[in-house]
């Protein structure tokens, strides 16, 4: 995994609660057993028509999106399936950062191991974010902030050791790796 | 005094949590499919490394397997080069890390989380993960079971060990006698409906009180099936002697002596009354009706007998756009397509007897296509052997292979665009059944009721004295 440090774009909004991963990436897609590819297939209900052909005003279609590395979404981002194919095709489309006001376990475990920032803010925050599409934001993972062009500036919540993981680049097996004594004493008192 | 959930927790620590690092939480039981577990065997094989616990570890084919009737497994047809791909790679990586598959020959297989407990390899006070959000209905058996994505598969299958914080606890007190007409799916809708889809988020939701106490495994399972629904990481339930008797006997439970002690152990593991939770909930079973979902996800929940709510907000009056409902329509005006019985929620020996139960004498509406798909070949043939094949047919309904099938419609199983489907699953996301299909999720009295009508209808006037 490529460490995550900063973070620097501007937001693509997409204010619908409650977007589940069947929206993120429909199920159809699940047959692959790679894990490239899934940023065409990102959203891909919502972003072309039944033809196949990109809806134009639909956000994500738009040649800016296409640079943004920020979504900001609405409340309760991800609920819904374990497929990791979610957070694959955000990441696969360039997205580094999630954020709303809440973000599902499950998701949010996915992302985290893929190099994708959930970042949880209060209503205030995210109504601001909902009404100013395209803000320039700036995300530092070592100090948990979110600044605005405005020189606004909050702190969000994330796991210490999920975050280390994140600035590291590390991959959490290597971390499991590490306690097969403690794993392999743990069987001999279980069984 | 620990909760159920802290009572399991605490037993698989293998390395406890600090405020820096998770813990090291041990697995007991690893279930897998052919959707989410390629890419970890790839990682597996890419780092040279082994599956740990093979013995820990069991493997079935549901998500893209076709339920197309067949007199014989070798003429089952994969549909789409993709899924067969997936297919072929999950016997390929069974075979090659020595790990039992229950696949096209085994008259096993079925939904992951259907065989999991009729093959008696789900017990109380186990760990139990699988790459599926809806492996939350293990903890029926007071199992602390929940759905991890496909870089935890990998972790699980090279140190059967996961990395996790520690959750909050939501206790759900549901206590009185189920009126007739009312299932564990409408208890269920009705908490999803009265909490919300992040409801439960960061929290094991435990079930209590008379209601869940009285009902069947195959119910609890329903209840906890759904509370990944509820947006909770797991739902449980304290065993009790109607788990035991459900698993006794059973292929993958202790036998003899061992059988004994395994029962003593796992009746210490509810807490008592002075168990404390996070969080708390209670729900009514007496005063509920059977409910069905309006909209776009399993928190927009009414009575069947009610009128379609008005939309407090945009992303609202998208949901009921999306369904083709308005504001004061009554449910049951809503001409029904398709109705699909199955699904890991509802597709157990039960549920099919309940369906079959309302259709037996009765036909499918002209124009409606249903169909009866058993959570696993075991379920398909203890159902031939009570005839229920038979009724279904008779109704008009289509019988069935196992299968997830039409819940997520990966297997060719489908609905049309723009078609209502009353389903017994657990998701009526926009296009979760085909896309621009339209779900109304509900119990299979409920569905078997609609489709002898041709819409959204009340199972009760429909229910036997026996029922």
């Amino acid at each position: 995994m490529t460490p995550l440090t900063h973070i620097r774009s501007r937001t693509v909004v997409l204010p619908t609660r409650d977007i589940d991963t069947d929206q993120i990436i429909p199920a159809r897609f699940l047959t692959s057993t790679s894990k490239e590819g899934f940023g065409e297939k990102l959203f891909h209900d919502l972003r072309y028509d039944t033809d196949g052909n990109p809806i134009e005003d639909f956000v994500i279609n738009t040649v800016a999106a296409t640079e943004c590395r920020v979504l900001v979404a609405g409340n309760n981002f991800g609920c819904g399936s374990s497929r990791e194919h979610a957070p694959w095709a955000l990441t696969d489309f360039g997205f580094q950062a999630v954020i709303s006001t809440e973000i599902a376990d499950i998701f949010r475990n996915n992302s985290l191991k893929n190099g994708l920032l959930p970042i949880v803010v209060d209503e205030q925050i995210h109504d601001w974010l909902l009404s100013h599409p395209g803000a320039d934001v700036e995300i530092d993972v070592a100090h948990s902030t979110l600044t605005f062009d405005n020189g606004r500036q909050v702190t969000y919540p994330i796991d210490a050791f999920a975050r280390y993981c994140l600035l590291e680049g590390i991959d959490q097996l290597g971390f499991l790796q590490q306690h097969s004594d403690a794993i392999v004493e743990f069987e001999r008192r279980y069984e | 005094m620990p909760t159920l959930f802290e009572n399991v927790w605490n037993q698989h620590v293998v390395v406890a949590e600090t405020a820096n690092t998770p813990a090291v939480l041990y697995i007991d039981l690893h279930l897998i499919h052919e959707v989410t577990t390629p890419q970890a065997f790839s990682l597996l094989r890419s780092l040279n490394l082994s599956v740990r616990r093979t013995d820990r570890t069991l493997a079935t084919m549901d998500h893209s397997t076709p339920t197309t009737p067949v007199s014989s497994f070798k003429d089952l047809a994969v549909v789409g080069e993709s899924a067969v791909k997936q297919i072929t790679v999950m016997e390929q990586n069974c075979a090659d890390f020595g790990i039992e598959l229950h696949g096209f020959n085994s008259a096993h297989r079925g939904i992951v989380h259907v065989i999991g407990p009729e093959l008696g390899a789900t017990q109380p006070g186990k760990t139990i993960v699988c790459g599926d959000s809806h492996t939350s209905t293990h903890g029926a058996f007071g199992a602390l079971a929940f759905g991890i994505g496909t870089t935890e598969v990998g972790h699980v299958l090279a140190t059967q060990c996961l990395l996790q914080r520690k959750p909050k606890t939501l206790g759900v007190d549901i206590t009185g006698a189920l009126p007739p007409g009312v299932f564990a799916k409408d208890v269920i809708l009705a908490l999803i409906g009265e909490i919300g889809v992040d409801g439960g988020t960061g929290h094991v939701i435990e079930y209590r009180g008379d209601t869940i106490a009285a009902m069947d495994m195959d119910e609890r399972m329903t209840v906890c099936n759904m509370s990944i629904e509820a947006g909770a990481r797991a739902g449980m339930i304290a065993p009790d002697d109607t788990t035991y008797q459900y698993l006794h006997g059973r292929p993958k439970v202790p036998k003899g002596a061992d059988w004994d002690a395994a029962v003593t152990r796992w009746r210490t593991l509810p807490g008592d009354d002075s168990a404390r939770f996070d969080r708390h909930v209670t729900i009514d079973a007496a005063q509920l009706k059977p409910k069905v979902t309006f909209g776009t996800n399993p928190g927009m929940v009414i009575g069947i007998d009610e009128a379609v709510p008005q939309a407090n907000d945009t992303s609202e009056q998208k949901a009921l756009d999306y369904m083709q409902l308005s504001a004061g329509q009554a449910m049951s005006e809503a001409p029904v397509d398709v109705v699909f019985v199955g699904s890991c929620t509802n597709s157990r020996l039960s549920d099919l007897e309940l369906a079959a139960d309302i259709l037996r004498g009765r036909k499918v509406a002209p124009g409606v296509r249903m169909l009866v798909v058993p959570g696993s070949q075991q379920i398909k043939k203890d159902a031939e052997a009570r005839g229920l094949d038979q009724v279904f047919a008779a109704a008009g309904a289509e019988w069935r292979e196992s299968g997830c099938s039409m819940c997520l419609g990966m297997n060719g199983d489908t609905v049309a665009s723009g078609k209502l489907s009353v389903s017994t699953s657990n998701r009526n996301f926009e296009g979760r059944q085909g896309i621009g299909a339209r779900t109304v999720l509900a119990s299979p009295a409920t569905a078997a009721a609609s489709a002898i009508t041709g819409h959204v209808a009340d199972p009760r006037p429909f229910l036997r004295d026996d029922v």
